[in-house]
């Protein structure tokens, strides 16, 4: 129980973390120690209280009375929660310490104190979120998250760019509220409470209705977490957030949405097959679309806000193989998909607040979020590149770092849903080939995030610089660097040393699948000390080839000079390969999904006068199907206005009429 | 024991030989004598005993990036099973650290290349990610296929088939999956008709072109792990293809070898009587790769 | 033996899509000449005994198919003086991406079929089916006289693929009619092609439009 009280303590500390700043009335740094040293204690009663929770039989619950008229404050900390709480307490807090560093009081007096406050609010409102039971108390809590998401991403509102990216997100949100609205008005219909706990009622909730309710959250749910085509609002607000908040959307927020997903389909019966088929399949198109867009960008933080839309689709296939597993009987499919995507939240929510912070960095210093612009910032910003480099290969799957260990523990699952083979790894039951699939879009976003974060780094870090904006770049202070290496070295613990989690990630998977304890477990079917072994392994050989190359004898370096110019009398700088010419051909090869807008220049004889080139990729579901649709709804939707008289007189007229037709319809047999 | 030996052995000392197979038979499709058998081992030990020339642009990841690309094909080299030989390592899911350790080299590879912020480098690095987008979904079809008919995880026994050998229904999709190999083989090795590692002019190439700023020992380690990829890959395919054993383990490994030689006999045939494609031709070769291991796996399953 | 068959019959599918994705007319008649070849070698690997009628089907098709008729066509190719591309009519990744579908649909619609016992295994079927259905799309997406020459040469392997289902039951002289009928259209097409490319310099079907009144 005391675990509980620490977790809602922390959520009080947390949310009300930028009051004391607001209170003190002119803006100063002591404001924003204060509310980063609250930030930090609070994560840390929180982390504390999650630790306490561990070791307990029964997961610790409390259920209040309150005033407003329907449920309770209801809450609950499961193995689920605890899962998705750990980034919860993690990211917001170093992105609190990086704020020390990026967004200084002194040098932002007009918003800091504002951020500050809708920051906390933001952590405080996402912890509520994991744990409240009680689908009115969730609501309340994922209204109050969006809303700070907001007012926290639009502290730059003189910029129009910033307003517009801010109206599509909330546009976007509150389109998936509604049908939030819609799921717990339904689910409420259907099992006679708004208790979000595993019931008889709940079981017993026919297949019709529960693929609706299953429908309606992967919809409100998918907006948050930006599955493809919900995913419109993400790229403009990621990319115009202060950089620790991008962080704390993308790296923690995002995943409220997964969590929905998740917390919904435990307390639902057990499904039809499709549930998880769709599920799969959206995270496949997520997955490829989302990079290929990613390559597409100039802007480096859209780049990474796609690759995050990437990331979710990961995620989404191990939920979707998971519910596969669940309606097929596939215990394994079960542990592994789950495990997979949950194990991959916390990766995530790892490496893309490290390449957040890192962007952040790189704005400092450049002034600029323009990739063909910058170039050249590894001599200036080692540690940063370092750092960067870190996060790029875990973000790749590549090993030895976390990402590969996620993504292994899905590749395992979606093998073994090829069904029984001669041998003994595919299991026994029966397969699913055509879902083995999955693992072939898993296999080409492999080469594609490959692609896309060697192009970041390339134009960013290497080479030289293209323009003189970087020239006075150097490293950011402590205070934003010291968050960078905790995450660098979270994403080489995790890489290096998956099986710690995976008792987490068990009980996780039992508990939402309804699972035996005897059920498979991971290190049966996915030996991930092998992971451990080569990683060190592939660590030490490295080492040992840098020694014995140094060993050589005559491995000096004798001359130093320009790189080879292939003869070319007078290389400049601007002839490098930019971000953009590096990505053209893969673009050029996905034109049929990114519609690409393209300037060519036209050159004609000889000598002719200088030409520029232009290309962008728009995110097609935005701007070429929902803008368009708006446009219309624009032009239309005002002849409503005759309804809006002004007239006191015409307002009680419409009240009677509703009045009369809801009697009517309550006569007609309606529900009463 | 011995078998660990004898696979390091074939692992670290073969493929040099394997590219001067290659050169001698183009030479002798030629008409000319061509350089020695054993030239590539000379040019290795030639370039470790140089000095190394290296551009004021570039960074630690320029110097690193041979290294780990050694290192990573090391392991994975470890992971695929040599003749009969079960690998030195072997477990449930090493597929995928096979096909993410050649991914993490090929992060390094092209992220050198634009550290020297030459254009062509940038060219040849943009290329080789991008055929790789390409070639790896054709590496997992396969690898599914190869999964399901063996009935495991494992790449050693993925590639020696269940005991007995794997199921007559599986041998049209393995025919499928092993001309599909043989496309993905030439395209990472970066042969004929994907790159030219011969050409002269920076624009048409992928690899080599990646490559051209570094020198000395680091070059010789670029240019010794590019032969072991080609001996690795080459193993896989050749176990699809070829899986005859005498039953005699001391005649095994020499027939492997010789296997191999002809494997590289083939790819310097390939080499010899075909054309470079225009590089916009080559995404549908890879592309019909990916088909090919597409179909087997739809042969197999349906 | 059933293995062996089913490989062939994959080999004769990989070349119906290097058919549908080159761009040389010579590259692509060297292509249906090696499928003429593999098609020689079926009626061997269909059969368990060897007999006279299926050594004659077997020497035919490999001769006919794999030798004279290619022979004939680069002949006629280097006398017209033809341009080598191949000019489709869509692109030679969709004609490609077509082919593909073409022959996914072929093998998932032949294992709804119901088949004799001794064919269940094979391939025969969906390979067949595939054959044709390439032909079809070579038939109507090239320009070129000649290029729709092969269209037609690989529409008939397709049917030969479907006559090795028969060739116990159909007399081999049916088979032998229709080889004949198609060495016959071959030659005289080829003919043909010399012809008009001396009278109008022009091998291009569009054009030969104009022919209609």
């Amino acid at each position: 129980m005391l675990s509980l009280w620490m977790v809602l303590a922390a959520a009080g500390v947390l949310a009300l973390s930028g009051l004391p700043a607001c209170l003190l009335g002119s803006p100063s740094s002591t404001g924003q120690r204060a509310a980063t040293l609250l930030m930090v204690i609070g994560s840390g009663l929180g982390l504390g209280g999650l630790v306490l929770s561990l070791g307990q039989a029964a997961p610790p619950a409390l259920g209040l009375a309150w005033l407003l008229p329907w449920g309770q404050f209801a809450v609950t900390i499961d193995s689920i929660s605890i899962l998705f709480l750990g980034p919860v307490f993690v990211v917001p807090a170093l992105g609190a310490i990086y704020g020390l560093g990026y967004w200084r009081s002194s040098e932002h007096p007009d918003n800091g104190r504002r951020l500050g406050l809708f920051y906390g609010l933001l952590a405080g409102s996402m912890v509520l979120v994991t744990i409240a039971r009680d689908g009115v108390l969730f609501l309340i809590a994922w209204e109050v998250m969006a809303l700070a998401a907001y007012f926290a991403a639009t502290v730059e509102e003189d910029n129009a760019e910033v307003r517009r990216a801010g109206w599509v997100y909330l546009v976007a949100t509150h389109a998936g509220t509604m049908c939030l609205l819609a799921m717990f008005a339904l689910w409420r219909h259907a099992t006679g409470s708004f208790a979000l706990e595993p019931s008889a009622a709940a079981l017993a909730i026919p297949a019709g209705v529960a693929g609706t309710i299953f429908v309606l959250a992967l919809l409100g749910f998918g907006f948050k977490a930006g599955l493809m085509p919900l995913h419109v609002w993400l790229p403009g607000a990621h990319a115009n957030a202060p950089s620790h908040v991008s962080a704390v959307m993308s790296g923690v927020m995002l995943k409220m949405g997964i969590y929905g997903i998740v917390r919904m389909t435990a307390l639902l019966p057990v499904g039809a097959w499709w549930w998880g088929g769709v599920l799969l399949a959206a995270g496949a198109i997520t997955g490829v679309a989302g990079l290929a867009f990613a390559i597409g960008q100039h802007d480096l933080k859209r780049l990474l806000a796609y690759s995050s839309i990437e990331n979710i689709g990961i995620i989404a296939m191990g939920l979707g193989l998971a519910l596969l597993g669940r309606s097929l009987d596939r215990a394994d499919w079960v542990v592994l998909g789950m495990g997979a995507a949950l194990l991959h939240v916390w990766n995530h929510s790892l490496f893309k607040s490290l390449l957040f912070f890192n962007a952040g960095a790189i704005i400092h210093a450049g002034h600029t979020r323009d990739m063909d612009q910058l170039g050249g910032l590894a001599r200036q910003m080692p540690r940063t590149m370092m750092l960067f480099v870190v996060g790029a290969v875990a973000i790749c799957a590549l090993p030895p770092l976390n990402g590969f260990a996620g993504e292994w523990l899905l590749y395992v699952g979606l093998f073994r849903t090829l069904g029984p083979g001669p041998g003994p790894d595919l299991g026994a039951g029966a397969g699913l080939p055509v879902v083995a699939v999955a693992a072939v879009a898993l296999a080409m976003t492999g080469a594609l995030a490959v692609a896309c974060f060697v192009k970041l780094l390339g134009a960013v870090f290497l080479g030289s610089p293209r323009s003189p904006l970087a020239q006075h770049a150097h490293d950011p202070p402590a205070s934003m660097m010291a968050p960078m290496a905790l995450l660098a070295a979270g994403c080489a613990g995790i890489g290096l040393f998956p099986m710690v989690a995976s008792p987490l990630l068990e009980d996780a998977a039992r508990t939402w699948a309804a699972l035996p304890d005897s059920s498979a477990t991971i290190a049966s079917l996915a030996p991930l000390r092998w992971i451990t072994a080569l990683g060190l392994g592939l660590v030490v050989l490295i080492i040992a080839l840098v020694l014995a190359l140094k060993v050589l004898p005559r491995a000096k370096v004798v001359a130093r000079t320009g790189t080879w110019d292939c003869g070319y009398a007078q290389p400049t700088t601007r002839m490098q390969y930019t971000g953009s010419s590096f990505g053209q051909t893969l673009v050029e090869l996905f034109a049929f999904v990114l519609w690409p807008k393209r300037h060519w220049p036209a050159i004609r004889g000889l000598f002719s006068s200088s030409a520029h080139y232009k290309g962008v990729v728009p995110d097609t579901v935005l701007d070429r199907l929902v803008l368009p649709l708006f446009h219309v709804a624009g032009r239309y939707l005002p002849n409503l206005r005759v309804l809006q008289q002004g007239q006191t007189q015409m307002y009680v007229l419409y009240v009677l009429v509703i009045v009369i037709v809801l009697l009517i319809w309550g006569q007609m047999g309606g529900q009463p | 024991m011995t078998d660990r030996i004898v696979h390091m052995l074939v692992l670290l000392v073969l493929p040099p030989l394997l590219i001067g197979m290659i050169n001698k038979t183009k030479a002798w499709f030629g008409g000319r004598d061509g350089p020695p058998l054993l030239q590539p081992y000379y040019d290795l030990f030639r370039l470790m005993r140089k000095g190394m020339v290296i551009s004021t642009s570039t960074t630690w990841i320029f110097r690193a990036a041979p290294v780990v690309t050694l290192a990573t094909v090391l392991l994975a080299g470890l992971l695929v099973p040599i003749s009969r030989f079960h690998a030195p390592i072997a477990f449930t899911g090493d597929l995928i650290l096979f096909a993410y350790l050649l991914g993490l080299a090929r992060f390094f590879t092209t992220a050198a290349a634009l550290d020297t912020g030459s254009p062509f480098e940038g060219m040849g690095a943009a290329r080789e990610v991008t055929f790789a987008c390409l070639t790896e979904p054709a590496l997992f079809f396969a690898l599914l296929v190869l999964a399901k008919a063996s009935g495991s995880l494992t790449l050693t026994q993925m590639l020696h088939g269940p005991v007995g050998g794997f199921a007559a229904a599986t041998a049209a999709p393995l025919v499928l999956v092993a001309i599909g190999l043989f496309i993905v083989i030439l395209a990472e090795t970066c042969r004929i008709p994907v790159d030219d590692p011969n050409t002269h002019l920076e624009l048409t190439m992928i690899h080599e072109v990646m490559v051209l700023d570094h020198s000395g020992p680091l070059l010789g380690v670029i240019l010794y792990a590019s032969a072991i990829k080609l001996c690795i890959l080459g193993t896989v395919l050749l176990h699809v293809v070829a899986p005859f054993t005498t039953g005699q383990v001391w005649l095994d490994v020499p027939l492997f070898v010789l296997e191999l030689l002809g494997l590289t006999v083939v790819i310097g045939v390939v080499e010899s009587v075909m054309a470079r494609l225009q590089m916009r031709h080559v995404p549908y070769l890879l592309i019909a790769a990916m088909l090919f291991c597409g179909f087997g796996f739809l042969l197999l399953v349906r | 033996m059933i293995n062996l068959l089913n490989a062939v019959l994959v080999l004769v599918l990989v070349l119906n899509l290097f058919a549908l994705g080159t761009s040389r007319i010579l590259a692509v008649i060297r292509t249906v000449a090696a499928q003429g070849v593999l098609l020689g070698v079926i009626p061997l690997l269909v059969h368990k005994h060897l007999t006279v009628p299926v050594a004659m089907a077997s020497i035919a098709a490999i001769l006919l198919k794999g030798m004279v008729i290619p022979a004939i066509m680069i002949r006629a190719l280097r006398d017209a003086q033809i341009r080598r591309e191949v000019e489709p009519l869509i692109g030679l990744l969709p004609s490609i991406i077509l082919g593909a579908l073409a022959t996914a649909f072929a093998l998932l619609v032949a294992g709804q079929l119901p088949l004799a016992k001794q064919h269940e295994g094979a391939l025969l079927v969906p390979a067949a089916i595939a054959t044709v259905l390439v032909g079809f799309i070579l038939l109507t997406s090239r320009f070129k006289a000649l290029s729709q020459v092969v269209g037609y040469l690989v529409l008939e392997n397709g049917i030969f693929i479907f006559g090795m289902l028969l060739i116990e039951a159909m007399p081999l002289v049916v088979e032998m009619g229709v080889l004949l009928d198609l060495f016959v259209g071959v030659f005289v097409i080829c003919i043909i092609v010399n012809h008009i490319n001396r009278a109008f310099s022009s091998m291009d079907t569009r054009r030969l439009v104009s022919l209609k009144e």
